[in-house]
């Protein structure tokens, strides 16, 4: 019994941080309930997709059916919502301002403090993609699929995964504002390989095969079309997935940790 | 013992350069051109546990860089910096633990929360118990009068309440070294005396060593006997507060309240006047004149009263800084 009691103290203790940080920026969300609304209106794009991929002749030859594109592009919608990543232009704006240098002064990697910041907006977003996805059923009832619970839970790994990938890929392009102050345009760099290589434009079957092969090089493709099929019930490689995002990561949080370490000795205190 | 040990420490910047217009504008474009500025120049001093230490000097004179380097944020060009046993610029958990800087108009509380969720976050990164983060914030609010503000959004609260909401986010690890850049800055008067009698109280309470920048000589007259004066990236005097007018000027301020007025040419001979109005003047006298000039004036003049003082300190300072060296 006191052995479980240590435990839980432990565990307690060690959950109290992520707790505090989430709960906090949670309660700060809270505070932008309209930003947070537009925010997830935004993210529409993969069902406006849709409506032109149906239409399209392209579908049909290809051998993709209405039913699979309705699963993938709702999927995507999905995956898009919660793998939503600001970081470079929060780092921009703390480096700017000055406010970095209370961050950078604490005994936390400042990494923490907006990773938990994404994970709080994804939280506060919840209710409202559910109440999205409620309209697009009620309009489009033939559209309405169980994937199985063994997919859905591989589907949450995968999109937990998905999101940690996408947010060292910016966290670690971030660092770039030790060097240059206006980092965050490297994300509109970004934002071409994410809209055609993770699948949010075309599912990658578009693509012909040696550009398809190249995609699957790249980090994008784990980033929202892996999880998006996942989801959506459709072939997909788990083993070859889920080594792709370990790799990934293991390189990202790698050269993260040297261009942080480096960047720091360029930090010029700026604003502070 | 010295907590504070700095040694040969200097710092040059690159700063760009840009000539106005559209050529000065195409010409940054495509070779841009920069400046080095030494922004501080070989300082050495130390300083002892428990000790407030005032760092004045004008703006741009390496003050706010010094206190970066200091506390870790950036990285000296030259020299070594030794806090409690650490580099700073290592920023090892342990040394962070120890150390707060606190930047007057500069904030880490969260703007639309209040203040006791920044509290929240804090203690829980430096990792306090819940039960003791809440009787320390119940002991620094108190110290620092405090009370409803803490749960009201930081963003609804004036200046003055921020600020000690600042001071208690920045003291509540409970730091042996407190870094303070202008912590009264646009203060009112009431705010300003409060601030400066909450450090005074946290450093007998808790042994604190404060090194302060200030642009109120209120602050550092009240707070600091040692003074590091620094200009241009140099350091120009370390010592004693009370010694620095002996440093800065040779002169005694004599104010000489007349019993009828007279004219200034009466009183030329004597030193530099600073004020007249024709029954009461100043003069700056130089010491080695002094009990003569007295004894002079009260023998020719008829004097209502007389007063004797050390010339004020910002005035030294403010002419040291403008004139750039010592006389």
């Amino acid at each position: 019994m006191n052995i479980f009691k240590s435990y839980l103290i432990t565990i307690q203790k060690k959950i109290r941080l992520p707790i505090a940080l989430i709960s906090t920026q949670y309660s700060l969300m809270l505070e932008y309930r309209a930003e947070i609304i537009l925010w997830a209106v935004s993210g529409i794009l993969p069902l406006i997709m849709l409506s032109i991929w149906r239409e399209a002749e392209i579908s049909a030859k290809l051998g993709l059916s209405t039913e699979w594109l309705n699963r993938y592009f709702i999927s995507a919608f999905i995956v898009r919502q919660f793998t939503a990543v600001w970081v470079m232009v929060s780092f921009e704006e703390d480096n700017l301002e000055g406010r970095l240098s209370p961050f950078l002064l604490q005994p936390l990697m400042p990494f923490w403090r907006y990773f938990s910041s994404h994970i709080a907006e994804q939280i506060s977003r919840l209710p409202i993609v559910f109440g999205m996805l409620l309209v697009v059923f009620i309009f489009t009832p033939n559209s309405i699929w169980f994937p199985g619970i063994d997919r859905i839970i591989l589907f949450l790994i995968s999109l937990f995964l998905a999101f940690c990938l996408r947010f060292l890929l910016h966290w670690l392009f971030s660092m770039v504002c030790f060097w240059n102050d206006r980092a965050s345009a490297i994300e509109r760099l970004l934002l071409i390989p994410y809209l055609f290589l993770t699948g949010l434009v075309a599912p990658l079957e578009t693509f012909p095969e040696p550009i398809r092969n190249l995609a699957l090089l790249t980090p994008f493709p784990y980033i929202l079309s892996f999880p998006a099929k996942i989801l959506s019930g459709h072939d997909v490689n788990l083993i070859n997935g889920f080594m792709a995002i370990l790799f990934w990561s293991i390189l990202l949080v790698t050269l993260g940790y040297i261009f942080w370490k480096k960047g720091l000795k360029h930090y010029s205190g700026m604003g502070a | 013992m010295d907590i504070i040990s700095v040694k040969s420490l200097s710092k040059n910047f690159q700063i760009p350069e840009k000539q106005p217009g559209i050529k000065g504008t195409i010409q940054h474009f495509f070779s841009r051109k920069v400046k080095n500025v030494q922004a501080v120049d070989q300082l050495d001093f130390s300083i002892g546990e428990g000790e407030i230490v005032g760092f004045i000097g004008s703006n741009g004179a390496g003050k706010t860089t010094t206190l970066k380097m200091l506390c870790g944020l950036i990285k000296p060009t030259s020299g070594s910096i030794n806090i409690a046993g650490y580099q700073p610029i290592r920023r090892k958990k342990n040394f962070l633990r120890q150390i707060t800087l606190v930047m007057g108009q500069k904030q880490q509380l969260i703007w639309d929360l209040p203040p006791m969720d920044s509290l929240k976050v804090n203690a829980a990164v430096y990792g306090i118990p819940e039960q003791e983060s809440i009787r320390r914030i119940k002991e620094l609010a108190s110290m620092l009068e405090l009370g409803p503000e803490l749960t009201r959004p930081v963003r609804k609260l004036s200046l003055g309440q921020r600020m000690k909401a600042e001071l208690l986010a920045s003291l509540l690890h409970r730091p042996s070294v407190l870094f303070l850049d202008e912590p009264t800055l646009g203060l009112d008067i009431n705010a300003q005396i409060r601030v400066r009698d909450f450090l005074m109280e946290y450093n007998k309470q808790f042994g604190a060593t404060i090194l302060l920048t200030s642009h109120y000589m209120g602050d550092i007259k009240k707070l600091c006997k040692r003074v590091l004066l620094i200009h241009q990236g140099k350091l120009f005097y370390d010592g004693l507060l009370a010694k620095l007018s002996d440093q800065l000027s040779p002169c005694r301020c004599v104010k000489i309240e007349l019993v009828e007025p007279r004219p200034i040419e009466s009183f030329l001979e004597f030193g530099d006047i600073i004020n007249y109005d024709g029954q009461l003047i100043k003069v700056l006298i130089h010491k080695s004149k002094l009990a003569e000039n007295l004894s002079k004036l009260l023998n020719l003049f008829p004097v209502k009263d007389l007063e004797v003082t050390d010339p004020p300190i910002e005035e030294l300072i403010g002419k040291l800084l403008q004139e750039g060296s010592f006389k």
